[in-house]
């Protein structure tokens, strides 16, 4: 069983809900990020989504566009990114994904990426442009223990979600609501209904993500989902008010996911 | 990669958040069943005639030619369209979609601020609300088009990211298209893009090189020999190229904007110096890293300061089918003069990258070898910085 997997199903046995927290890379150095997922797992993190980042992150909003410019200044590249996920490895079980564009992974070079993010102990993918009518540049990428994470958006018609689900593994990440990402008020009931329809077709975890900032935020997400994903609010918090800063906010949506629960 | 829908060889593809996949299979059905009915293609012929001017003159540049010694240099007067420039051809077919397709707001991306002129003048005209993406250094550079669009009604909005050129008000007009997918009609202003904007948007602009053909057989019973155009994203370039793509003895080539140099970083020649890669929604020769970090790329022509390229010039890079290079931001300031002391015409800067491969061209031609160029737009938005550059090299025009 993969570690997405058996952690998904410890979450199901006691009853709780998943909480993955994103992290850039390299933001605003290694040795944070480091430090941030350690911090981000002790507050309660259940998943770590590790982005690579980016000069031209196009499903971005502000706040992942600064980290990952902030990222690159300093000299962030794959190859550290690679270095980190042995580190985090070295260190802990929690599972790890990449958040990267297409473009990262296709000149690293495809094969190369799964064989070396795979051994470091990487468990996978999360791809943004890659929707699933390109999603075979990935073939084989399952077979070697990396799950390529389907997406469902506000937009996604009933027989696309249906065929989003066929080739989900690990879990799917569902966007809440339509834009880029960002902290924001979002109703989270229209796409809940699409995570009903998604259930019909799949026994595999749902994620949801987009715009959730806070514990309200993150209980109001959590009715409709197994998990939910922070990523513009933690790293808010991290490029403004440092470790400690992320680490009360994670904490603080661990709380609100646990009463609600 | 290469089976796929909306692929031309390897290149293309749809490279985009799931989000916006649904709009992106409306928008191809929507188009193609269009694109076969006699109400679409009159209702398009009809803008295109009695509002935007087609078509425009193919001009013999009797002193051009004298100027050169040798053959016969044709103008594809596109500068002599509604707006000033090519980019109408597209932006009108574009918004009759979005009027089909029931979308109530436009955005677009521009560079030079041709398209984004040209798309605002076509949101006015059928009464839709436009915002229109401007990296902050093309605001500054193109204040005379950022000046055009608020006139027509458009909300201009600078960006800031990334290097702020056309690139990063890509990014931008994309997440606004992300955000507002549902009733928004992104107008993309060259054939680059994922699919089927770079199918679309070369459609609409095939009129050029199909004009070209017959206007040709009228003028002399011939076909062109060469035909020269500019490329940036390409959609000027791709519009007089596509009809003569099965012509082998056509010869096409695509010139890019070589900026301070191609020994230096400061350039926009994506397919003489790049390699494939995805940057907004394609996968096609880009400017990039070892880490495939998209590479500012730099112009002096904001319209050729993008370091990505339509997926079909990539294919035809590969084929053969069309020749790419490039001409520094000093050989097409001279092409600039060159224009406006011979034929009394002034040219916009990235069309003077076409006419600046003229220097190169030439001499190798035979006395009655025919050579088109396509004079994409017109240079009354350069003409204030063309100014303060000659100043700046004391230079007297």
């Amino acid at each position: 069983m993969s570690r997405l997997t058996s952690r998904f199903s410890r979450l199901k046995e006691e009853n709780r809900k998943g909480l993955i927290v994103y992290i850039t890379a390299g933001c605003p150095d290694f040795a944070t990020t480091l430090r941030a997922v350690r911090a981000a797992e002790a507050m309660g993190a259940d998943i770590i989504e590790l982005g690579i980042p980016f000069s031209d992150p196009m499903a971005d909003g502000p706040v992942i566009q600064k980290a990952a410019v902030l990222a690159l200044q300093a000299g962030a590249t794959s190859r550290k990114v690679l270095e980190l996920v042995g580190l985090i490895r070295r260190e802990t079980d929690i599972p790890v994904l990449a958040m990267t564009y297409v473009n990262t992974i296709l000149q690293y070079g495809v094969a190369g990426f799964a064989r070396d993010f795979g051994a470091a102990g990487m468990d996978g993918v999360i791809v943004p442009d890659l929707p699933a009518e390109e999603a075979d540049i990935l073939e084989g990428y399952r077979q070697a223990g990396i799950d390529v994470i389907q997406f469902i958006a506000p937009t996604t018609a009933p027989e696309r979600i249906a065929a989003n689900c066929r080739l989900a593994s690990g879990f799917i990440y569902c966007i809440s609501n339509t834009g880029v990402t960002g902290v924001r008020e979002v109703d989270y009931r229209e796409i809940g209904r699409l995570l009903d329809s998604a259930r019909r077709h799949t026994p595999v975890p749902l994620a949801l993500g987009f715009g959730i900032g806070d514990a309200r935020a993150a209980q109001a997400a959590a009715q409709y989902a197994d998990a939910v994903i922070v990523g513009s609010a933690v790293m808010d918090k991290l490029m403004t008010e440092g470790l400690d800063g992320m680490s009360r906010l994670v904490a603080e949506i661990r709380r609100g996911l646990d009463e609600g629960a | 990669m290469s089976m796929k829908k909306g692929r031309f060889g390897q290149y293309g593809g749809q490279f985009v958040p799931e989000t916006v996949m649904p709009s992106l299979m409306e928008l191809e059905t929507e188009y193609l069943r269009l694109r076969e009915t006699a109400a679409f293609q009159q209702e398009l012929a009809r803008y295109m005639t009695e509002y935007v001017g087609r078509p425009s003159r193919l001009y013999y540049a009797a002193n051009l030619t004298r100027f050169y010694g040798r053959g016969k240099i044709f103008l594809k007067r596109e500068d002599l369209l509604h707006t000033g420039a090519h980019k109408i051809n597209n932006a009108i077919g574009q918004i009759l979609l979005a009027k089909h397709m029931g979308k109530t707001r436009i955005v677009a991306e521009t560079g030079a601020g041709q398209h984004g002129v040209a798309s605002a003048t076509v949101a006015a005209l059928f009464g839709f609300p436009c915002v229109v993406y401007m990296g902050r250094e093309d605001v500054e550079r193109q204040a005379l088009n950022v000046f055009r669009m608020k006139l027509l009604g458009a909300e201009v909005v600078p960006v800031t990211s990334g290097c702020g050129t056309l690139k990063d008000a890509t990014s931008e007009a994309i997440r606004d298209w992300v955000t507002h997918i549902r009733d928004t009609h992104y107008i993309i202003g060259s054939v680059v893009g994922p699919h089927p904007y770079p199918m679309i948007v070369r459609d609409f602009q095939s009129v050029i090189g199909g004009e070209v053909r017959r206007q040709l057989q009228e003028l002399c019973g011939c076909r062109p020999d060469y035909i020269v155009a500019c490329v940036g994203g390409g959609s000027n370039a791709m519009g007089i190229f596509h009809p003569f793509r099965d012509q082998p003895g056509v010869k096409m080539i695509g010139v890019e904007a070589a900026g301070k140099g191609l020994d230096t970083p400061e350039h926009a020649a994506t397919l003489t110096h790049g390699r494939p890669g995805v940057l907004h929604g394609a996968y096609s020769y880009l400017l990039q890293d070892d880490d495939g970090q998209v590479t500012p790329p730099y112009s002096v022509s904001a319209g050729l300061d993008y370091p990505g390229v339509g997926p079909e010039h990539s294919f035809f890079k590969d084929k053969g089918i069309v020749t790419y290079t490039a001409v520094t931001d000093d050989e097409a300031l001279a092409a600039f003069r060159r224009l406006a002391r011979t034929e009394g015409i002034i040219p916009a800067l990235e069309s003077a990258h076409a006419l600046a491969y003229l220097e190169e061209l030439m001499p190798g031609t035979k006395a009655d070898d025919v050579i088109v160029v396509c004079l994409s737009g017109r240079g009354d938005k350069d003409v204030q910085m063309v100014s303060g550059i000659m100043e700046g090299l004391q230079c007297h025009a």
